[in-house]
């Protein structure tokens, strides 16, 4: 078995590298590529004799949006700004990718952001959907995002809050003051990434047992498993199977 | 304190009574009152019959009275969101799928969803592969929705209902046997599409069960809603208002027996269901008695639906995206042995076409790559918003999926509701939320 702090060898399991993107300090947009043709067929680095293994895709990079954004975005932005008046200074940037828009929020904003984006008379978003976690380890200086999903029954809108936070100080102010059902999903994200959710009435574990050391959903952590015998050959754990990127 | 000038006392048969006259209140009281030095914890479960599954409540009693109630949860985690990072977005769907096992189609679809909204194929779904999800997931839900009848009727005490909802159900499961291959676990519904079109006994079947389940539905209400011990323990039980729903997150049938039509299917329509023609019911009580009239409604207006679904299914087209590079190259096909690739299609790859071979291989092995991104999909389950928050990293797996499962919101409802109340209204009260484990904890 390995322990949660066992180095991950091979497998789709993204190893720790210097943060390429986003140093400029705004968040990373999207995940770093997994790494290919890892895992069970061996060939590291030099030779995967079909090609492919080693074949880095161009990846489209989605930059910030610029006006107009479309749809009611424009809308929820404008009442945004117009309500809040920190907006400059919470807000990092504004994506608008798939038809969802996304507010990147400075992580010590949020709880005032979410507070102004459920009271405003033009925005109401009573309704507090989803709270969860990302690691984008790799990517991101600060590699822990926390993903806000928002719904505004009166408008039919959704929006989601993104803010990100590093591994070293995963600190934010909990949302609960304003949308009690974050409770526990704030609780789901810190046992399962460790980021602790400052002025939360109950931080604890809460699908894991209350003794478990490492948080289960971090990239850095191994999945685990053994291997199976099936007529005769070796089927490694699905960690240790061949990826492709 | 009893001999005190101010409360002269008198022995009753219900017990001492104290004729207060003034003076000092709180030791009159506290000097009196043996419930309060018996103020007992008790663990209800994580084995208990009436808590729906491994779901534990730590119940701080006063005489019958609950004075806190906290819900722990966490017995069954089995870690799918994370192993789904280790396979591909096809082989997602069998996992998810384990996740809320009283509707696993809601949780097929809702994936399926989100991973063709980061393809960005949403708009080339087939009609027909929309219909049958629609038809699927209307079955899916009044099967819940009677596991919730029999499940809660037998909590408060009504065995019968039991055996009668979990009959009407193990009709559906033979259908959903029939189109998919398996009782439950389907895997059936998948990014791109379904995995094999609808055959036609399975289209006799649910006209028949058109044809009963109205009968048997007007059964269950006799048997239930005239009863006095059915309406003394769900009327006025475990009152939840809008506002409260909508602070803890509750949505469902839960929402909508508080007086809120709120239904995904209506306000943010999926899967074309604006095409239907259905109503969303509702209820003010915002009890349990309202909770099981709004299921009971539910099960009629899906019917509706799948009646419309079915007539729609005379006309006949694909099941699947037409691009090869997402879609399987073949349909699958029922064999002696159970299903499998269809036998035409094996011959053709093994005897006639390398390429198609390799096509095959490559796309069952590696499966396709999605561009890289992020999605959120909301979608009516029987138990409220099921969402699912699907992160991309361009390559063949998923870099992170999360669920949003209305068992594990609703469920934070729970010492609202019970707190104040009696225990036995704890049981009428959480069964009313239809917490499903499997999804909670995921």
């Amino acid at each position: 078995m390995t322990s949660p702090h066992d180095k991950p060898n091979g497998g789709g399991v993204p190893v720790p590298v210097t943060p390429a993107g986003a140093t400029s300090g705004a968040p990373a947009e999207h995940p770093p590529s997994s790494p290919a043709g890892r895992g069970m067929f061996g060939n590291q680095g030099s030779g995967d004799v079909s090609g492919f293994g080693g074949l880095v895709r161009p990846r489209q990079p989605i930059t910030g949006a610029s006006r107009p954004f479309g749809s009611y975005f424009d809308e929820v932005h404008d009442a945004l700004e117009e309500a809040y008046p920190g907006f400059a200074d919470a807000i990092e940037k504004v994506v608008v990718d798939r038809g969802e828009l996304t507010l990147h929020v400075r992580p010590e904003r949020i709880a005032e952001v979410c507070q102004v984006m459920r009271d405003d008379l033009a925005l109401r978003f009573e309704l507090c959907s989803s709270v969860s976690g990302v690691d984008y380890l790799g990517a991101d200086e600060r590699r822990l995002h926390v993903v806000y999903q928002l719904t505004s029954m009166t408008y039919r809108r959704r929006v989601r809050l993104e803010a990100a936070v590093p591994a070293e100080n995963p600190h934010l102010p909990s949302v609960t003051a304003t949308y009690p059902t974050a409770d526990w999903q704030e609780r789901e994200a810190y046992d399962m990434f460790g980021i602790v959710f400052d002025g939360h009435p109950n931080l604890t574990r809460i699908l894991m047992p209350d003794d478990w050391e490492g948080h289960p959903q971090r990239k850095d952590y191994p999945l685990g498993g053994v291997p199976v015998e099936y007529k005769g050959a070796e089927i490694p754990p699905p960690d240790k199977r061949r990826s492709y990127q | 304190m009893t001999t005190s000038n101010y409360a002269t006392e008198r022995e009753t048969t219900e017990g001492k009574v104290f004729t207060v006259t003034g003076g000092d209140w709180d030791s009159v009281v506290s000097g009196t009152d043996p419930i309060n030095d018996e103020r007992i914890v008790v663990n209800m479960g994580p084995q208990h019959p009436s808590t729906h599954g491994v779901l534990r409540l730590v119940l701080e009693l006063e005489g019958e009275t609950v004075r806190e109630a906290r819900s722990v949860i966490g017995y069954l985690h089995t870690g799918i969101e994370k192993n789904l990072e280790y396979r591909t977005w096809v082989q997602g769907s069998t996992f998810v799928t384990r996740m809320d096992y009283l509707a696993p189609l809601f949780n097929e679809t809702a994936y399926s969803l989100a991973v063709e909204k980061l393809l960005g194929i949403t708009d080339d779904i087939t009609e027909r592969a929309n219909t049958i999800r629609v038809l699927m997931m209307e079955l899916n839900r009044i099967s819940s929705h009677l596991v919730w009848l029999a499940t809660t009727g037998m909590e408060l005490g009504a065995i019968s209902i039991m055996l009668y909802g979990f009959r009407e159900r193990e009709y559906i499961l033979e259908i959903f046997e029939l189109i998919t291959g398996l009782r439950m676990n389907h895997a059936y519904v998948r990014p791109g599409g379904v995995a094999q079109d609808v055959p036609d006994d399975a289209i006799i079947k649910i006209r028949e069960l058109l044809a009963l389940l109205p009968k048997r539905l007007k059964e269950y209400e006799d048997l239930l809603s005239g009863q006095p011990i059915w309406t003394e323990r769900t009327k006025n039980v475990a009152v939840l208002d809008v506002t409260a729903c909508l602070a803890l997150g509750v949505t469902g049938p839960v929402l909508r027996s508080a007086g809120l039509a709120w239904d995904l299917r209506k306000t943010m329509p999926y899967c074309g269901y604006e095409t239907y023609e259905f109503d969303v019911p509702t209820h003010t009580g915002g009890d349990v008695w309202g909770r099981y009239q709004v299921r009971l409604a539910e099960i009629r207006e899906s019917m509706k639906i799948v009646e419309q679904a079915v007539d729609r299914l005379a006309k006949p087209g694909p099941v699947m995206v037409a691009d090869r590079k997402i879609a399987w190259p073949a349909q699958l096909a029922i064999g002696v042995d159970g299903m499998g690739n269809s036998l035409e299609h094996v011959a053709k790859i093994m005897g006639q076409s390398m390429e198609s071979l390799i096509h095959h291989f490559k796309l069952v092995t590696e499966g396709f790559r999605v561009p890289p991104g992020q999605v959120y999909v909301g979608i009516e389950s029987p138990r409220g918003e099921l969402g699912v928050h699907a992160v991309s990293d361009g390559g063949t797996r998923p870099y992170r999926v999360h669920y949003r499962e209305p068992s594990f919101v609703n469920l934070q409802a729970l010492p609202a509701m019970a707190e104040g109340g009696l225990i036995a209204d704890v049981i009428a009260g959480g069964a009313s939320l239809d917490p499903v484990m499997g999804g909670c904890d995921r």
